[in-house]
């Protein structure tokens, strides 16, 4: 029988444990993003800036009689850099437009067969790819098998933005701070439009499971025809925004809250490099990986695609959905 | 030249496109313009890089009826990179939103050079 450490409260284990579940914040001492400006501070800054135009105005206008020498010219200073920049942007602009236009002047004439751009890359790609891919669409083959770690790179970057974003527009709900309640209660935009919509409700009944079921289609056919896991996703994060618009934020709560959000985001990107990561080294090594690319054309077919167009529509689904909601209030 | 401009009139208009959104870049103040004029030139990026993919009179490269020669689909390289693109480019209009809206909340003004003043008068009191 295993006795419990008499450490165990402080064992790094649970503390890690609790951190994962997010009950405890290891920054909740001593950081604050939150910008503490005052509302006086602020409307004392407006009528500074106010009276600074006032001011630069009044010189404007005392520039045709004749005031203090030196201010007159920082004035007309000012006015004339003003200009100069404008006429130097639309001049560096042309410049480049023009340059550029001078490039394409000399490259190979659009749709050729034998432009250097159509080389043997893309022609093994054509070839090879429904044998060695298992995949009959074969852009996706190709950005999911041999290129499948930039396409990782990319759900990391979208993963990576949302991050930002979340550190940027949170506002944490059980924050004691006043300036945040305030801010809160200010983003709050939901006394502004009628609650419980009974048209937007009503077209959201019959629409949002016609748009799941679409975006599904389109995440799951990802390597037989048009579409995957980015544009699915992104449709499947669309029928999410619509049901959250017409029945609001404690209705979507039972679906899909921030832990939801974590949780599938992580599940999702670690199987995503694992499986991958896999399926390169035996590659690398000529080893047998052991998946099966099936059929060519079946839904079961294509070895990882699959699985992993799912991964990067679950990505990119609740990015966006994340990002609608961090815009909207600040918070899931 | 002009003719060859005409022959390459897709990447023609993908410049073009690229000048305009930088010239928005440059001379808007506003700062939810310069934004647009960033997805403009995002914009204009793909076009050009789709136009370099296409063959005149082949088919997208899905395998239909197990075909499966070069001459039959249009180069499915560039058709990848745009995806990394347009993924690319929602994540950093994101970004740029979310900033703009932080800034926003503290100087309440989206005009750059507005923002500048009161953020230097900031810095020395």
């Amino acid at each position: 029988m295993s006795r419990r450490r008499d450490n165990y409260e402080t064992s790094r284990w649970l503390r890690f444990k609790k951190w994962v579940d997010g009950e405890t914040d290891p920054l909740s001492s001593g950081m604050d993003a939150i910008p503490v400006v005052t509302e006086g501070q602020m409307r004392e800054r407006r009528k500074n800036l106010a009276l600074r135009k006032a001011y630069d105005e009044e010189l404007t206008r005392l520039s045709a009689e004749h005031a203090d020498k030196t201010e007159i010219m920082k004035a007309r200073g000012i006015r004339n850099f003003q200009k100069f920049y404008k006429v130097m942007s639309v001049i560096l602009c042309l410049a480049i437009i023009s340059v550029l236009l001078w490039t394409i002047a000399a490259l190979p004439v659009t749709g050729g067969a034998d432009n250097p751009a159509n080389n043997e890359v893309a022609a093994r790609y054509i070839e090879k790819g429904l044998q060695e891919t298992g995949a009959v669409n074969i852009v996706t083959g190709m950005i999911l098998d041999y290129r499948a770690f930039d396409t990782f790179g990319e759900s990391c970057v979208l993963f990576i933005a949302s991050c930002c974003v979340l550190v940027l527009l949170r506002l944490d709900a059980d924050s004691k701070n006043d300036n945040i309640k305030k801010m809160i209660a200010e983003s709050d935009d939901r006394h502004f439009e009628p609650k419980d919509d009974i048209i937007l409700q009503k077209c959201a009944c019959v629409l949002v499971p016609v748009i799941m079921i679409f975006g599904i289609y389109i995440v799951l056919n990802g390597h037989l025809s048009p579409g995957g896991g980015f544009s699915g996703g992104a449709v499947l994060g669309s029928g999410l925004i619509l049901y959250l618009n017409a029945y609001g934020y404690k209705k979507m709560s039972r679906l899909f809250t921030e832990k939801v959000y974590r949780r599938t985001t992580l599940c999702a990107l670690t199987f995503y490099c694992l499986a991958k990561s896999y399926s390169f080294f035996t590659g690398a090594n000529h080893l047998e990986s052991g998946i099966p690319t099936g059929t060519p054309g079946a839904i079961l077919s294509s070895g990882l695609i699959l699985p992993l167009n799912i991964c990067v529509g679950l990505v990119v689904a609740c990015t966006m959905y994340a990002f609608y909601t961090l815009f909207r209030k600040g918070g899931m | 030249m002009i003719q060859h401009l005409s022959l390459n009139i897709e990447e023609t208009v993908a410049v073009i496109l690229f000048g305009v959104g930088f010239t928005i870049l440059l001379l808007h103040r506003n700062l939810i313009k310069k934004i647009m004029g960033m997805n403009i030139m995002d914009t204009a990026t793909y076009l050009f890089l789709a136009s370099k993919g296409y063959i005149t009179g082949r088919a997208v490269p899905i395998v239909v009826d197990g075909v499966q020669e070069v001459s039959a689909y249009i180069n499915p390289v560039p058709s990848g990179l745009v995806l990394t693109g347009i993924v690319v480019s929602v994540s950093t209009t994101a970004l740029m939103l979310s900033l703009t809206i932080r800034l926003y909340e503290r100087y309440h003004s989206l005009d750059l050079d507005e923002i500048l003043i009161l953020a230097k008068e900031e810095e020395q009191t």
